[in-house]
């Protein structure tokens, strides 16, 4: 059967993001510039970006059910659409620094958004896994950019095995789904029988493995910090904004569709978003390479997520009440997570320098004598990270905390108080020693490292955001919020 | 003529704009940063007394109100007024701010720039925190000033303030973080953040649409408001902190953190603990009064044997915010108005006594009283001003600190003797510590040579202290002006805890009506009459 016009608007944005992908590939034997590509990659992550409302303005259901174009799958794909354009400005001049080829890491950055935006889309299993493996395998080659470097070699050898391994775990649990339920199709879970099966929970059990690894919930995080400390730091800006926003959309599409009413599932998510915060925090307490801080607190802040998602499973056991709080909890706490660390990573990934030497945090000694907007910027992250007012961070933070509590989670947000103030320590400690420590005497004499006017873009940008999501969250709760947002 | 209708956001943004010109300044004219600093925060002292007139004399309830919606989902509104208990801690505020910035006109001379937004945007927070009304707004200013006040003792504090800034931060956001679980799960129950419906509710019984809390529940609550403001007070034994900020921080931070970033937990007690929790206030009051009695004698004897100046001073600090938290949990309005009072004056007061410590810690650079000695002959103007001041937080008659906590043992021992006699012990032991430690530092021979050539107060010095000494001087004896203002606000808060209980006489002498309660007149006549009796 040949797909309808409107199904081919359905996932206009999957296609323009792909299809730029291939022109870069295609042309870059015959193009020298590398300006051209940045420019040829922005014009791909726009047009993409811009594709979605085209999407999202032709809403529901494409190729028989396949995808489904709503509210919620526009905001995932606006918000990684606008993820990977900000990842191509602070992209090109690392690439310049680092002198790695542009055609291919744009190509890849593309096909990986194409493959979130299926993820964020799909309303049918193996399509998910389509959209999953897309985003993975680009993900795995661009873990290992720097094939000269020891460590980003590494960093891709470690998530290729584990992921691929974690694959395996999704790729079962959507057979024994199919196997129990007859169907692939979200939307046809429904029927009374499946609550008691115990096949298709465990079906269900082995896709929030495979999910679980993508987030990095303990205990399947461990791969995390060596990868985003290996990897090419705007890649690791990516990861943690992009694939991780992808997949949390992916979970709480399958938990907002197939009901899920089992106290195994309320359990599983309790368990999870408590080991998850400790994991990720504890962790963190002791680094002392602000890119592998980041990573830990990247763990830790998939704890706070899961926190929602238990809300969201206590309200399904319950019988109780709108969910769409909870929801709204997770969407709004993804989009200010992904603005903040995409901007941390910018910076750590600007100053590391050629080679990426200076990860160190004694290297942030002083840093805002030095460079005042630069430290001022990584402060308004790492407080939206701390969760304090007047930043989204803050909000997200609020509204998970609501979520537990409506949802008499009260333990659950206790843990996650006792988390954020652990939290509180290490990111204060980055201020701490950007702002009142003395830089030492070499690092003093060298010039201040540049920052060109595409980062300074990409700063200015999360650094406004994050404000503006801080003071006035009502724009986007209130498209959060809407009851159409599951396209049903 | 200001609008009048928008006289609080005035209050609150107006720093802000002072810090954002600030900020545009050039890093390097340290002069015109300082004049533009000073000249801002003394416009909004003089916008705060502005607010004076529109706080009648009497009256109960919220005036100057500004309600706007900000945030739909959930309901979160922009709403803010002041009564007569957040009146004074308002204007103590801006008072203190100018000061502070005066203070520092010298000692500040790196990164002067920062060191000034900082200033102002502390400002900020805590009048923000003082005239919110509404739970998440209130929070939202409590958290807001936590980091300005973190980057002045980190930044420009001794020796160890990176230590006693993390550990500042840290105390307060784990207190506040349980607030922040209490303050959502009140909006479950209620659905609304608005402080005065909130309160309605709770006091509204069940059959008529009102909120009952069961009383496990009930104290849950308290405790996670209470906590934050215990530590922020602090009541001991969460007073650790504190010692460490005030001894790390620059003289401007230890006068803004004394003089009222304290008070935001006694406030947050008055405001919040006592009207909505009324129940479990009851409950738990043995427990906090037995704690704040500790606290004021530990802090005393801890003063007592500090080596070091600024140290005692904090530690006094302890001793006297016990005064005022015992003052709170005795609900009497006299000791409420007692605590209000003794807020005010402490700020005053230690304030000075923190300047005062600057001051010598500028010309000698130690704040161990051993170094001293004998100062009184050097610095003649220095060695009266702190005398002056050490007397008036010791609690000598016609000065500031006698009325404070004179008021807070009256009303105290009215309701139980015993907590005021164990308290009163207080009184005795700061006459000790304060005076014990100026003899050693003012007089007797001098033991170090540098302090011979030591030069005495300067001209800016001069007019910070006499400011200061005159503000003690007045509320010492024209104290009815505040507590005309205080009176009826506290009385409010008595009748949420304990409705049952009939008003209660100014002093067991005569018995004022309920009736008059409503009038000036009665205030007044609380205030005259206990003045006759001193």
């Amino acid at each position: 059967m040949l797909p309808r016009t409107i199904d081919v608007y359905r996932v206009l944005p999957e296609l323009v993001w792909c299809g730029f992908g291939v022109l870069a590939v295609l042309m870059q034997p015959f193009v020298r510039s590398r300006n051209f590509f940045t420019f040829l990659a922005l014009i791909g992550t726009l047009a993409g970006t811009a594709a979605s409302i085209s999407a999202a303005m032709r809403a529901g259901p494409g190729f028989d059910g396949l995808v489904q174009s709503d509210s919620f799958s526009f905001f995932f794909r606006l918000l990684v659409g606008t993820v990977a354009f900000l990842v191509v400005l602070a992209a090109g001049p690392y690439l310049e620094r680092e002198r790695l080829p542009f055609a291919e890491f744009y190509a890849l950055l593309l096909f990986a958004t194409a493959g979130m935006g299926v993820l964020a889309s799909a309303q049918e299993l193996l399509t998910a896994f389509i959209g999953l493996e897309m985003s993975s395998i680009s993900s795995y080659i661009l873990a290992g950019y720097r094939r000269d470097s020891l460590k980003s070699t590494e960093s891709a050898m470690k998530y290729f095995l584990l992921g691929s391994f974690a694959t395996a775990f999704f790729l079962y649990g959507i057979a024994l789904v199919y196997g129990s339920s007859g169907t692939t199709m979200l939307t046809k879970m429904g029927s009374e029988e499946l609550f008691h099966s115990k096949l298709f929970e465990l079906g269900l059990a082995m896709i929030l493995v495979g999910l679980g690894f993508k987030v990095a919930a303990a205990p399947f995080q461990v791969w995390t910090p060596d990868v985003y400390e290996g990897a090419p730091t705007p890649v690791t800006a990516l990861f943690s904004a992009g694939p991780k926003a992808a997949a949390f959309a992916l979970l709480l599409r399958i938990f907002a569709t197939v009901p899920a009413a089992t106290h195994f599932w309320f359990w599983a998510f309790w368990g999870l978003a408590a080991l998850t915060m400790f994991a990720g925090n504890l962790g963190a307490l002791v680094q002392t390479n602000v890119k592998r801080l980041l990573a830990y607190s990247s763990i830790a802040h998939a704890g706070y997520i899961l926190v929602a998602f238990a809300a969201v499973t206590s309200m399904a056991r319950d019988g109780s009440a709108e969910a769409a709080p909870a929801y709204a909890a997770v969407l709004f706490y993804l989009l200010s997570y992904a603005l903040v660390k995409l901007g941390a990573f910018t910076i750590v990934s600007q100053l590391g320098g050629t080679g990426e030497k200076n990860l160190s945090l004694d290297d942030y000694a002083g840093l805002s004598q030095r460079q005042p907007f630069v430290a001022a910027a990584l402060s308004v992250y790492l407080l939206s990270l701390l969760g304090l007012p007047v930043t989204a961070g803050f909000f997200g933070k609020f509204y998970i905390f609501k979520a537990a509590v409506k949802s008499h989670l009260l333990w659950l947000a206790v843990l996650m108080a006792v988390n954020s103030i652990i939290g509180a320590y290490y990111y204060l400690r980055v201020i701490v020693v950007m702002y009142m420590r003395e830089s030492s005497a070499e690092v003093k004499s060298a010039a201040p490292v540049g920052f060109p006017l595409t980062v300074n873009f990409v700063l200015a940008f999360t650094v406004v955001g994050t404000l503006y999501f801080g003071l006035f969250p009502n724009r986007v709760l209130n498209f959060i919020l809407q009851p159409a947002l599951f396209g049903r | 003529m200001l609008p009048g209708g928008h006289l609080l956001s005035v209050l609150i943004f107006f720093p802000a704009v002072g810090a954002l010109a600030l900020l545009l300044l050039r890093g390097d004219d340290h002069k015109y940063i300082r004049i533009i600093a000073l000249i801002v925060s003394l416009a909004e002292f003089l916008f705060s007394l502005l607010m004076i007139r529109a706080v009648p004399v009497g009256r109960t309830g919220y005036h100057l109100e500004e309600y706007a919606r900000w945030i739909d989902q959930p309901p979160i509104h922009y709403h803010l007024g002041v009564d007569g208990i957040s009146l004074f801690l308002v204007i103590l505020t801006t008072f203190l701010t100018p000061i502070s910035i005066l203070a520092s006109w010298k000692s500040i001379e790196h990164r002067v720039k920062e060191f000034f937004v900082m200033l102002l945007v502390l400002e900020l927070g805590v009048v923000g925190v003082f005239l919110s009304l509404d739970l998440f707004l209130f929070f939202l200013f409590w958290e807001v000033m936590l980091i300005p006040m973190a980057f002045l003792i980190g930044i420009w504090g001794h020796e160890r303030r990176v230590y006693a800034a993390v550990k500042f931060v840290l105390y307060t956001m784990a207190g506040s973080i349980l607030m922040l679980v209490g303050i959502i799960w009140l909006y479950n129950a209620t659905g609304t953040f608005d402080l005065p419906t909130v309160e309605a509710l709770l006091h509204t019984p069940l059959s008529q649409g009102g909120l009952e809390l069961p009383p496990r529940t009930e104290m849950l609550l308290f405790l996670a408001f209470f906590l934050a403001f215990a530590i922020k007070v602090p009541l001991f034994p969460l007073h650790t902190w504190l010692p460490d900020a005030h001894v790390e921080a620059p003289t401007a931070g230890s006068v803004m953190l004394a003089g009222v970033l304290l008070k935001m937990g006694t406030y947050g007690m008055i405001r919040f603990s006592l009207p909505l929790f009324p129940e479990a206030s009851r409950r738990a009051a043995r427990w906090v009064a037995a704690l704040a009695i500790i606290g004021i004698i530990y802090g005393a004897l801890v003063a007592m044997v500090q080596p070091n100046l600024k140290k005692l001073v904090a530690y006094s600090s302890v001793s006297h915010l016990g005064f005022v938290v015992l003052g709170i949990f005795a609900f009497h309005n006299i000791s409420m108005q007692g605590a209000v009072y003794q807020m005010l004056a402490h700020g005053i007061s230690t304030g000075t006594l923190f300047l005062l410590v600057g001051m010598l810690h500028d010309r000698r650079h130690t704040f161990e009283i051993n170094e001293y000695g004998g100062l009184a002959t050097p610095m003649p103007k220095l060695a009266a001003f702190f005398l002056f001041v050490a007397l008036s937080s010791l609690g000598l008659p016609m000065l500031n600190g006698f009325v404070g906590e004179y008021l807070v043992l009256l009303g105290t021992y009215q309701r139980h003797w015993g907590w005021a006699s164990w308290a009163a012990l207080g009184v005795i032991l700061s006459a000790c510590y304060l005076l014990w430690s100026y003899q050693r530092v003012f007089f007797g021979e001098i033991t170090q040579e540098k302090n011979r050539i030591l030069p005495d107060v300067s001209p800016r010095e001069k007019w910070i202290l006499a400011t200061m000494a005159i503000v003690t001087l007045w509320m010492g004896m024209g104290s009815t002006f505040i507590t005309a203002r205080t009176a009826a606000a506290a009385q409010s808060v008595i009748e949420a805890v304990e409705p049952q209980r009939p008003y209660e006489a100014a002093t067991p002498a005569s018995a004022a009506p309920q009736a008059k309660l409503d009038s000036p007149g009665a205030a007044k006549a609380i205030s005259s009459e206990r003045l006759g009796i001193r």
